[in-house]
């Protein structure tokens, strides 16, 4: 790739000051900035409450909160992780920073609904903000009705939730079509579809989810909105309506959503292995079409959560074997992944330990889906804690995991700071170790029948409790230490912003697509001039060009 | 299966119904299966990334791009064996959905936050479920306020419970014992209180069971009626010792005097009693939410009186 380093001509684009240079900003790379400020403050709000969740699970009686108390707190555990964190962490924040730079673009397409999406943003957290103020909802981050339409202490907590849900929405389609119309419109001069970063793809596979999927999602709940204020009898079985067509409702977006939150992961671990092994991906074509038919199949798989729930049984066929049919294009990446580091030169950096553990967490989350797409012994884990223990490794295991890895990769890009790099790795093998500890403790509590959703487990016979008190403490004391490690990871990244921290270098992991190639952080206009694309995104001079005949 | 008893007592608990061992057979294939592509996934990358390990500044690495044969095995072989496993699935869980046409009957009622279990032929009601061993018991279930499920985890057996719709399960015993019942749909404030057990009797202790009603023969009027008070699930939210709950206690309740919500004063009477238990919404105590479900064709008149029997042994 051709193109300037401008690092002399214009400034970079942290120089200007002052509130409203923020404010009313149109970069695309200080609006991703300010939403990785807000989804790791979420983050942060959100680990807390799963803290407060593990703690008074360490013993049987529901001593430390009272039963609705714990239900108010593992519910806005759920909440905020989805909704305000996961969701737009990858595609918000660090995907609105390093789409257009990525693309060689000067900016998104629409910088304008860019920022309205941003401040949208902010409104539906106010709205989730303001339900916590308003005494909470206790309905878990599902809204089954009719518990959710139900006589409540706190109607006006899930109208205000429900509502954020739904405003938060719309960030979300803006972003969605933002992403779309800049990937088809304004990639560099040579840059053709088979040579943009699986970063690009996976973000464009994301995109066409969240806008088809989304409105779905805001249409029941606007639904469940009016059934509250109105009584619309939709949902309600006491005036005719159906709650296993909410859960149709519900899970017609909420299973692609999953998709959503991790096939960004996908993209971030895609450009973790090549950078730091130096070599090209394996199987480039099969790794991004298959994002594409993940998200395909992902829109056809819904009834999956439902298999016990009273839905047909042509039905629940039907979703169990469409479901493992999602299984083949996974499977595929993650061979392709293991493939890439063959032959390598392999940098045991920070972002590289994280793309390594991902390889495991996500292995282990998408293996854990199949006995939960089988019909039979989904019947026994359903709504226990074994499918709490797969839905964290592939979305903590796998996205946030990824989205950490991401963070320490282009934190230099975004900041032009480097972080302490011994205390990164330190600090990851917390994390690694706490997650672990953590949720694979679950899986035995859930093969073993403890329900989720559980405030205290004092009723349950002896024979079990001692089995559930036992992997309950394990969980507990995992999530501890992968507290700490994520508390030392935010101190050492602010550390690193404070006056006469460590320079990054312009490059200093070598990364050859075209985020590297302005300035580190990058000037205002992203490029001096309009680059071109020359080769592919994984062309590293590593790269032993003259063997290439022999394969 | 033989492999299920290897790591039985880590993954799964006792199996105590027909389906178990099947049910078991497919979770542990799958888990071995995994178990064997996830140790040869983390060997690789452990084995490269150690192998292939950053050298010098000069190293050279392969210009490799994909490989079709490979990228065809792995796909295919894989997806074979996921067929299997749907078809294996699917078998097991055909036979979850039928009940067989001699099984006994048993009708269940789940409600915040207790179940009810009623036996239609013989006019028993009760709070756990009785059921004799190796005999199909088929259970028609419904809610009565929001969404539940029904699940014995020794039994492998799981349905979610509607409140507009009955819904089915049917199971077949083979271990007498004593076993938890949960509710698995979340249902609000005392959902982890939802719990109840499942009694599998030999097939002679059950007919003495059904013969006295529930109740074991010689029982006192009061005694019956305590385990009336569990067996309807009062103690849910009446505690006999004074603890506050989500209704009043009922340690010193009969023959005391109660402010109502109307501002009124009521005094605990036979006649009351029975009041709140059919008609609780009609006189609420002060500080209380009218929660309480109506138990109005459920009680029958033998057990209203044990029950009020069993508060006469509580007042002060
Ligand atoms: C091989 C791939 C996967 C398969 C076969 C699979 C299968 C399933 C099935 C069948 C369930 C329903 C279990 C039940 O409720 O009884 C489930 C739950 C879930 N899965 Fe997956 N899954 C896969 C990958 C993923 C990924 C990549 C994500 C997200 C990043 C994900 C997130 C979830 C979540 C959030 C739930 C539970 C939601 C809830 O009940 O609150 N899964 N999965
Ligand atoms: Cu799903």
């Amino acid at each position: 790739m051709s193109g300037s380093y401008g690092n002399e001509g214009e400034q970079s684009y942290l120089s200007r000051k002052g509130f409203l240079t923020w404010a009313l900003t149109l970069d695309h790379k200080r609006i991703g900035l300010m939403y990785l400020g807000a989804v790791l403050f979420f983050f942060l709000i959100g680990g807390i409450m799963a803290l407060l969740v593990r703690t008074e699970l360490l013993t049987a009686e529901g001593d430390l909160f009272s039963g609705d108390n714990y239900n108010k707190i593992y519910t806005l555990h759920g909440a905020i992780m989805v909704f305000v964190f996961i969701i737009p962490s990858v595609p918000a924040a660090l995907g609105n920073f390093l789409l257009p730079l990525m693309l060689g673009a000067k900016d998104v397409a629409f910088p304008r609904l860019n920022l309205a999406s941003w401040y949208i943003y902010l409104l539906g957290s106010a709205f989730l903000i303001f339900s916590v103020l308003a005494g909470s909802i206790d309905t878990g981050w599902t809204f089954y009705t009719p518990y959710s339409i139900g006589p409540s202490d706190n109607g006006n907590a899930i109208i205000a939730a429900t509502l954020g849900v739904f405003i938060l929405g719309f960030s979300s389609i803006l972003t969605g079509v933002n992403f779309i119309s800049t990937i088809h419109k304004m990639r560099a001069p040579g840059m053709k579809w088979m040579d943009m970063p699986l970063m690009i793809w996976a973000l464009y596979a994301t995109s066409v989810i969240q806008v088809l999927a989304t409105p779905v999602l805001a249409i029941t709940l606007l639904l469940l909105v009016f059934e509250r204020l109105l009584g619309f009898g939709i949902f309600n079985p006491a005036l005719g309506g159906d709650p296993v067509l909410y859960q149709h409702f519900f899970w017609f977006y909420s299973h692609p959503a999953v998709y959503i939150m991790i096939l960004p992961g996908f993209g971030i671990v895609s450009e973790l292995l090549t950078v730091h092994s130096r070599k090209r991906i394996f199987g480039y074509k099969a790794i991004a079409f298959s994002s594409v038919a993940i998200a395909v199949i992902g829109f056809l798989v819904w009834g999956h959560h439902m298999f016990v729930s009273g839905q047909s049984e042509l039905s629940s066929t039907i979703f169990s074997g469409i479901t493992f049919a999602v299984a083949i294009p996974t499977a595929i990446k993650v061979f392709g992944w293991v493939a890439t580091l063959y032959k390598g030169s392999i940098r045991f950096t920070t972002p590289m330990l994280y793309g390594l553990y991902f390889i495991f967490t996500f292995t282990i989350g998408g293996l854990t889906g199949l006995p939960l797409a089988t019909l039979a012994s989904d019947v026994h884990l359903h709504d226990t804690y074994y499918v709490v223990a797969h839905f964290h490794y592939v979305m903590m295991g796998g996205l946030v995991i990824a989205f950490i890895g991401g963070l320490h990769h282009w934190w230099p890009k975004m900041t032009g700071r480097m972080y302490n790099i011994k205390l990164a790795a330190f600090a990851s093998v917390l994390v690694f170790i706490g997650f672990n500890l953590t949720f694979f403790s679950q899986f035995f509590l859930g093969s073993q029948g403890m329900p989720r959703r559980y405030h205290a487990y004092d009723r349950v016979s002896e024979s079990l409790q001692g089995t559930y008190k036992f992997w309950h403490q394990m969980s507990t004391s995992g999530s501890y230490i992968l507290a700490i490690g994520l508390f030392i990871t935010l101190g050492y990244l602010l550390a690193s912003l404070r006056k006469g921290g460590t320079r990054s270098p312009h490059n200093p992991w070598g990364g050859v697509s075209m985020e590297w190639l302005t300035a580190t952080p990058p000037i205002e206009h992203n490029f001096e001039g309009q680059p071109v694309c020359t080769h592919g995104p994984y062309e590293f001079p590593e790269i032993d060009k003259s063997a290439q005949d022999k394969h | 299966m033989n492999f299920t008893t290897i790591l039985g007592d880590v993954w799964m608990p006792t199996s105590a119904s027909t389906v178990a061992d099947d049910t078991d057979a497919v979770f542990y294939f799958i888990h071995y299966l995994s178990a064997i592509f996830l140790v040869a996934i983390v060997a690789a990358t452990i084995y490269f990334a150690l192998k292939y390990k950053k050298r010098s500044d000069n190293d050279k690495t392969s210009p490799i791009e994909h490989n079709s044969k490979l990228e065809f095995w792995w796909s295919f072989l894989p997806g074979l064996l996921l067929v299997v496993m749907f078809i294996w699935g699917f078998d097991i869980w055909l036979k979850l959905q039928v009940p067989p046409a001699n099984a006994m009957n048993v009708r269940v009622t789940a409600r915040q936050w207790t179940w009810q279990f009623d036996y239609p032929k013989d006019g028993i009601t009760a709070g756990e479920l009785v059921v004799p061993v190796n005999t199909p018991v088929k259970l028609t279930m419904s809610a009565s306020d929001v969404l539940h499920s029904f699940y014995v985890p020794e039994f492998r057996v799981k349905k979610d419970v509607l409140p507009n719709r009955y819904s089915v399960a049917w199971f077949e015993a083979t271990e007498p014992g004593e076993y938890n019942v949960f509710c698995t749909e979340y249902c609000g404030k005392n959902h982890s209180r939802m719990i109840t057990r499942v009694q599998v009797k030999s097939a002679a202790d059950f007919e003495a069971w059904r013969e006295t009603g529930g109740v074991p023969p010689g029982t006192s009027p009061a005694e019956a009626g305590k385990i009336f008070y569990k067996s309807f699930g009062c103690n849910q939210c009446h505690s006999s010792d004074g603890t506050a709950n989500t209704g009043p206690t009922f340690l010193g309740l009969y023959g005391s005097s109660h402010g109502l919500t109307d501002g009124t004063t009521v005094v605990v009477d036979d006649n009351y009693i029975r009041e709140s238990i059919e008609i609780p919404g009609a006189k609420v105590v002060a500080g209380f939410q009218p929660r309480m479900p109506s138990f109005k064709g459920k009680i029958k008149d033998k057990q209203m009186v044990a029950i009020i029997e069993f508060l006469k042994t509580l007042s002060k």
